[in-house]
């Protein structure tokens, strides 16, 4: 079993069979556009005038906490809910009055959702049942498909007697079968133990990127949407707080969530000057970046590898903690005020600042993001 | 390793009791408990047969109403089946989907028919009933579905509740298959377990219901037994015997073949009422 696991990533780079599919017919990338989509439950607005345009090709990740609505915007973009207001668009045509099972749209689901009575290969082929193709040109393509995401062997097996990994990958491979015009992806690796998530999100991304396939992707793990994603859109209560691609959004976040959301962020106590251009903070005064408040108390929002630390016995700082990270190590420094900063710091430097020891925090001359101070 | 580990304590440690060890795993009560409902059942099935006397069963199938009394209730038993099945099985698969907030409600009314006596249903039914529908046996057929509505919605129920019915639902239409095709080629054939247990009960009720057949006028096979009884009770309680034996056999064997099949393709064990969910080998 762990054998077929491992085989996933030489599979992938063995393209016969994939080039077999991509020759077929995987389509010229669909441009798909959801446009001021809204959608309540009772009082809970999931969806609030939500637009997202997604290039024909492209794989965008919508990333957010639990009930931020990423999940119903994508159920909305496969048909299996519907908004109250706002339409979905499939290369221009309004697809808001299609039923899913005419939308031609391919979907990897959260939970294990293969036909239990059927085996491997025929729920890859269940699609091109679906379609009319007959049992030796089905066989033929569920057989290639399988190959494909490095499960031959497995052809003839039933879903319980493949592991999670595995009943993923063929749940990828039934998906792609049908050559949907967007792929849908639903949390498809968060049932999944660390390492077979990270094969398998390599997978995908690698066969997403054979074959052109426009994908949508739904996920609450960060490190998965930066890491696969051409563009990453954050949700927060219903909402896109922002939609850029994954360095943009990691170095210049455009809110407070998403700064704070996105990787680890530190909250140092600041002071707005010069009629809210520049915050003081740490005693540095460094620019601000456009997208918080411009008065009242504020916090700065500093990364931890953009922040210096120096032993000093004159520092206004003691290491706490420190954490070895492998390159980096993570240190935990207590201002004075009691406020708590992490720094990342190349291991090699790190050496010398044990916990207890004195040091200086710093920060460099870089615009940095501003938010309304928390109580 | 665990027969290094057992050689080791044999050699280093006495070995526990053989007999305590015993005791533990088969205890004496669980023994009186089966003897006792063993007497209980196999008793009167014993006197019976004492009464009948074996030559009595080579007379039961020439007994004049035997084979048609048998066959009705056979009939009525297959289209009840199929009623049942057409009524329950969208309504159970759309509340689940479509409803799961009145689960509790169709529970309650599907308890209805077992509250109610049959004798009451049988009585209001042909009071109101068009005297075309009153004479006929398939009027019967129609009073048995509500009886069985209770066991098939169980049955059917907690099938469901074994498969992500939801998922495979949606999984089934995003690779383009509508409705029927989704019922037909996924969810019945997940729900085979729950279907079976669906067909063991209502085959079970049909052949063996004597009140409503007997208000109704209609001589199935439980009604013939009772009535020849009064002529030649000897063959009648051989009669009874020979149906008990055969329907045993039948639902024993749906039951083999079935858990046999749903072995295969990963399923549960058929059982009347809780069907285990299924489970993957990890990730």
């Amino acid at each position: 079993m762990a054998t077929n696991e491992l085989a996933g990533d030489k599979a992938t780079a063995d393209t016969a069979p994939a080039a077999g599919l991509a020759g077929q017919g995987a389509r010229e990338g669909t441009s798909v556009s959801l446009r001021s989509l809204t959608r309540a439950f009772g009082a809970t607005r999931a969806l609030d005038e939500m637009s997202l345009d997604i290039e024909p090709g492209e794989l965008v990740a919508l990333l957010g906490p639990s009930g931020c609505g990423k999940t119903t915007a994508l159920r909305i973009v496969a048909g299996f809910e519907f908004a109250d207001s706002g339409e979905v668009l499939v290369d221009g045509r309004d697809v808001s009055g299609v039923a899913a099972n005419k939308r031609d749209m391919g979907m990897v689901f959260q939970s294990y959702s293969l036909f239990p009575n059927m085996s491997a290969l025929d729920n890859v082929g269940f699609g091109l049942r679906m379609r009319g193709i007959g049992t030796a040109g089905r066989r033929k393509q569920a057989a290639e498909l399988l190959d494909m995401v490095g499960l031959a062997p497995q052809a003839r097996q039933f879903p319980h007697q493949l592991s999670g990994g595995q009943q993923q990958r063929v749940a990828l491979a039934r998906a792609l079968a049908i050559q949907p015009r967007v792929l849908l992806l639903d949390e498809p690796l968060s049932a999944l133990d660390a390492k077979v998530r990270l094969q398998l999100r390599e997978q995908i991304r690698t066969l997403q990127q054979r074959l052109g396939t426009t994908t949508l992707f739904v996920t609450h793990d960060q490190e998965e949407a930066l890491s696969m994603s051409d563009r990453v859109g954050v949700m927060r209560s219903g909402k896109l707080e922002q939609v850029a691609t994954p360095d943009e959004l990691y170095s210049r976040p455009a809110t407070a969530f998403v700064a704070e959301f996105v990787g680890t962020m530190n909250r140092l106590p600041g002071e707005l000057t010069d009629g809210g251009r520049a915050v003081s903070v740490i005693g540095v005064t460094v620019p601000v970046q456009a997208g918080g408040p411009d008065s009242g108390a504020v916090d700065a929002l500093v990364r931890p590898e953009n922040l210096t630390v120096t032993p000093s016995e004159t520092g206004d700082g003691i290491v706490t903690v420190r954490t070895f990270l492998g390159a980096v190590t993570r240190l935990t420094v207590r201002l004075s005020g009691d406020t708590e900063v992490v720094v990342d710091v190349a291991t090699t430097a790190a050496a010398e600042m044990t916990p207890g020891t004195a040091v200086q925090v710093g920060l460099p001359q870089s615009p940095v993001l501003v938010a309304a101070r928390e109580s | 390793m665990a027969s290094v580990t057992r050689d080791l304590g044999i050699a280093m440690t006495p070995a526990p009791p053989p007999v305590r060890r015993q005791k533990r795993s088969h205890p004496v009560w669980r023994w009186v408990i089966l003897l006792v409902a063993g007497v209980y059942f196999l008793l009167p099935l014993y006197a019976a047969l004492r009464f009948a006397g074996i030559s009595a069963f080579g007379g039961v199938f020439t007994t004049p109403g035997f084979g048609s009394s048998l066959w009705l209730s056979v009939k009525l038993a297959a289209v009840t089946w199929v009623i049942t099945m057409l009524l329950m099985i969208p309504t159970t698969v759309y509340i689940h989907l479509r409803l799961p907030q009145l689960r509790r409600l169709l529970e309650g009314i599907t308890i209805l028919p077992i509250v109610i006596p049959p004798v009451v249903l049988i009585i209001g039914v042909l009071q109101v009933m068009p005297l075309a529908l009153r004479s006929s046996v398939w009027l019967l057929a129609i009073e048995y579905v509500v009886l069985a509505m209770p066991f098939a919605y169980r049955a059917l129920d907690a099938g469901l509740r074994a498969i992500d019915v939801k998922t495979l639902t949606e999984a089934s239409g995003s690779l383009g298959a509508g409705w029927i095709t989704t019922l037909w080629r996924v969810i019945l054939p997940n729900l085979s377990t729950g279907l079976l247990s669906a067909t063991i009960l209502i085959v079970a009720l049909v052949l063996g219901e004597f009140t409503m057949a007997s208000l109704d006028l209609q001589q199935t096979f439980p009604v013939w037994i009772v009535l020849f009884d009064q002529t030649n009770a000897q063959i009648s309680v051989a009669a009874s015997i020979f149906a008990l034996v055969v329907t045993w056999l039948v639902l024993m064997l749906i039951t083999v073949l079935s858990s046999r099949r749903s072995r295969r393709s990963g399923g549960a064990e058929v059982t009347l009422f809780s069907v285990a969910p299924r489970e993957t080998i990890g990730n």
